[in-house]
């Protein structure tokens, strides 16, 4: 039935030649799926979908006794490795989408390479693809030198140009009487199967050739990318480099083609690419973790699409490289945006904590620490805020041991190490507002933003050289006693908390 | 070797026959590729409209992005309804709209990734998971993944005709397409002030009180909604052309967006035409060959463009010494 279909699919234009009519009843392609996708549906058994035993798939995957699952995957780990490398340098130079436009305009060389003697004969596809490729770049330099026009418009203009090119000739290959064993629809969503040992000694090839030609110039492309003008000043062609890199790209492209499809390559070079990014500062370091997670990325989609009875490649790679990109996003121990909004998340928190033990301390100064307790009102007028506020965060202080509460709930009370903590950070802030009134030579009414911004993060070493520097001060700018070392370090017990490190020198990144 | 690579080329081109190719579609063959065209001219008119903004304000690659994203907002909103009907359709293609728009800017304002990686990343990523729904559910049915790629414009006069009372309007993908059109079309003529402003001088847009987010959403969603209605006759990748090309072109021919609007809708014309003839021809996908008519117009007014046109520019410079230097008269 499929078959049938995918025939009359192809012939409507002969069809209509000939004067036959015979597909009046078939309604469009997209409406023919969308009527007969009910029909499984209504079914709904997702399981029909795939019948053989997935287990047993699962097995032959891992034990790769098949032939073409052995080449299958070794072709998507090799392109995982072309991919990862030469991606990493388009992402860092921003021009990340001459790779979209790179892979679009290769398909009329595939077309073409076709064409060449009718078989698919891999070294006349390569050929093809890459000239057309190159070609491709070209008209998109020129393009952008010799009009007007803007990059993007540019690019777009070649990668659906070139594209709608090659879509002619393959639906003029796919009508000869030859065409429709030609396999040169795999070209557009991949099929890693299909691979055959000839293609895997190509991709080896070219994979090798772009590793050596990298490690060898890295150097120059390493400059070249990041700052152009230095690198041509110091004499490197940069010119001659950039069209070297287009070329190892068009390489790349073409090797990944068979496995991924024409559409999905440029996402095999960004994605990998953008997570290794999000994930170190080093290029090395980025091209070593892109090239993995393009491996990780091939292996996952020939492995799914092997598991799934031979579903196109391409789309699987790419889910498994967004799934990478989209962790590295999430999790980067630097970059990433949850990790990096739970670290603003405690920063705030200890910098609340760190104020309101501030405020405690200055109640208690005020008094000349005669009572120990401080009562909430005292505290809330002190800290300008409504009493229910102060209320809540001390509740929060006390849940953390940080404060004690007596008589009725109604005064406060320091724990040692919190009196301890207290006398730290008033420390840090009266000492860098000495600092800013004598060597900055600050106002003494315009040092206090700036002290209670820094007393933060101020760590034990830099207090240190502040207290040398200021010979061992007794008194801030305000007429206030400084805590000196005394004070903090008679307190027992010893500071232990994770919360209390920031303050004492270490680990001041770490919350 | 050589002797029968010449012999593939020369049967690969079929003869070309004057009243085969540009009679017979339109006496022998009742109004069918008079649907075509009139489909292609649609397409590519409501396209090359909102592709004039495209280009002006430097996101045609975020056409591209969503000339993509839109398949799995369709296979949703397909698989949610069951039906064919256009209203779930435009809804999921809204959705896809607006939620890779949205994509685009997270991945790039909250990290250090930049936007052309964001972009690439977003869209491959929406169109991989639209075929896997579409090839996992739909297997049995068969689709064609080309289809998707390409679509498949011969099919359109094969549709039933869109009935108001008795009288049979058009091909329902006709039909729905010339009302797009329209939509796109008066939308923006009455915001056409609005969207001049903004695309040319976002700044004085934000201070005369124009919200300039919200014509970008704006834009988005009205590009998304032409996008999935041409989709089943162009496809996902050759929609790109033909946002593009159009406006491309008359950006070269003209400094003044009503004139560029013009010569789009007279691009539109001459590559569906074209485009159609070409097709026949060379027995090849029609919907492509429209876009390679386009892209050869594009090439003539690149070349041959009396301003700038690279041929002009060469004599120019052989005549005047002065010239020559000169990159950009204006």
């Amino acid at each position: 039935m499929n078959v049938g279909k995918r025939k009359r699919g192809y012939h409507v234009v002969p069809a209509f030649r000939n004067g036959d009519h015979r597909h009046h009843g078939v309604p469009g392609l997209l409406f023919l799926f969308f009527f007969y996708a009910t029909l499984p549906l209504q079914a709904a058994k997702i399981g029909d979908v795939v019948q053989t035993d997935l287990a047993e798939q699962a097995i032959r995957f891992f034990t790769f006794k098949d032939p073409s699952l052995r080449y299958a995957l070794l072709g998507s780990l090799l392109l995982g490795i072309s991919c990862g490398l030469l991606g990493s340098f388009i992402v860092v130079r921003k021009i990340a989408l001459m790779g979209d436009a790179l892979s679009h305009a290769v398909l009329p060389g595939v077309a073409a390479g076709f064409l060449w003697n009718s078989t698919k004969d891999p070294l006349a596809i390569f050929v093809g693809a890459t000239l057309a490729g190159l070609l491709g770049t070209l008209v998109v330099t020129w393009i952008k030198q010799t009009t007007k026009l803007k990059e993007d418009a540019a690019l777009g203009m070649v990668l659906a140009s070139f594209f709608a090119v090659g879509i002619c000739l393959i639906t003029m290959i796919q009508k000869r009487p030859t065409g429709h064993k030609s396999g040169v629809d795999k070209f557009l969503f991949g099929q890693a199967a299909a691979l055959s040992q000839q293609d895997i000694i190509l991709m080896l090839v070219t994979t090798l050739l772009s590793i050596a030609i990298i490690s060898i110039l890295y150097k120059g492309f390493l400059v070249a990318s990041f700052d152009a003008g230095f690198a041509r000043a110091i004499g490197f062609p940069v010119k001659a480099l950039h069209h070297l890199l287009m070329l190892l790209l068009a390489f790349s492209i073409v090797v990944a083609l068979q496995a991924v499809g024409v559409v999905l390559v440029s996402a095999m070079l960004i994605t990998p690419a953008a997570a290794a990014y999000l994930l170190t500062d080093r290029m090395h370091r980025m091209l070593v973790l892109s090239a993995l997670f393009g491996m990780f990325a091939g292996a996952v989609g020939a492995f799914l699409s092997f598991w799934g009875n031979n579903m196109p490649t391409g789309p699987f790679m790419v889910m498994g490289a967004s799934a990478v990109f989209m962790c590295a996003f999430l999790f980067s121990p630097r970059h990433g945006i949850v990790i990096r909004s739970r670290r603003h998340q405690n920063r705030t928190r200890r910098i609340q904590r760190e104020n309101m033990l501030k405020s405690i301390y200055r109640v208690l100064e005020d008094r000349d620490f005669k009572d120990e307790g401080v009562s909430l009102t005292e505290l809330a007028q002190a800290r300008r805020e409504p009493i229910e506020d102060t209320q809540k965060y001390v509740a929060d202080l006390v849940r953390l041991d940080d404060l004690t509460l007596g008589e009725n709930d109604n005064l406060i009370y320091f724990t040692p190490a919190s009196y301890q903590h207290a006398c730290i950070i008033v420390r840090n802030h009266r000492l860098w507002e000495l600092y800013l009134t004598n060597e900055a030579h600050y106002a003494a009414d315009h040092v206090h933003e700036d002290a209670e911004k820094i007393e933060h993060i101020l760590g034990e070493e830099t207090v240190r050289l502040l207290e040398k520097k200021l010979r061992h001060p007794r008194l801030d700018p305000h007429g206030k006693p400084i805590p000196g070392i005394k004070d903090v370090a008679d307190m027992t017990p010893a500071i232990n908390r994770p919360g209390d490190r920031a303050a004492t020198g270490c680990g001041e990144r770490r919350l | 070797m050589a002797s029968s690579t010449m012999n593939h080329v020369t049967t690969f081109i079929p003869p070309f026959d004057f009243h085969q190719v540009f009679i017979q579609p339109w006496t022998d063959y009742g109004t069918t590729f008079v649907w075509v065209a009139i489909m292609g001219f649609l397409v590519t008119t409501a396209c090359g409209v909102i592709g004039n903004y495209l280009v002006l304000r430097r996101m045609s690659l975020v056409g591209d992005a969503i000339s993509h994203s839109v398949l799995p907002g369709m296979a949703i909103a397909f698989f949610f309804t069951r039906s064919l009907a256009s209203w779930p359709m435009f809804i999921g293609a809204l959705g896809a709209g607006i939620v890779t728009t949205l994509i685009i800017e997270v991945i790039h304002t909250k990290s250090r990734v930049k936007q052309d990686s964001a972009i690439g990343i977003t869209f491959s990523t929406l169109f991989a998971f639209g075929v896997i729904l579409i090839v996992a559910f739909a297997d049995k049915v068969h689709l064609d993944q080309e289809c998707v790629l390409y679509g498949e414009i011969n099919f359109i006069p094969l549709y039933p005709f869109t009935r108001i009372g008795d009288a049979a309007i058009a091909p329902e993908p006709v039909f729905v397409m010339g009302i797009v059109t329209l939509f796109a079309i008066t939308l923006i003529m009455l915001f056409y002030k609005e969207l001049l402003v903004s695309s040319f001088d976002p700044g004085l847009a934000t201070s005369i009180g124009l919200n300039p987010h919200l014509i970008h959403y704006g834009l988005m969603c009205l590009l998304s909604v032409v996008v999935v209605s041409a989709f089943e006759s162009v496809g996902a990748i050759l929609v790109i052309a033909m946002l593009i090309l159009p406006a491309a072109t008359a950006y070269l021919l003209s400094h003044r967006l009503p004139v560029m609007m013009g010569l789009t809708i007279v691009h539109a014309l001459l590559s569906s035409l074209v485009g159609l003839h070409l097709g026949i021809w060379l027995n090849s996908s029609i919907a492509a060959s429209m876009v390679v008519a386009g892209a050869s117009l594009f090439v003539l007014a690149w070349w041959f463009n009396p301003d700038q046109g690279l041929l002009w520019r060469l004599f120019k410079k052989r005549l005047d010494p002065i010239y020559a230097g000169e990159r950009d008269p204006t």
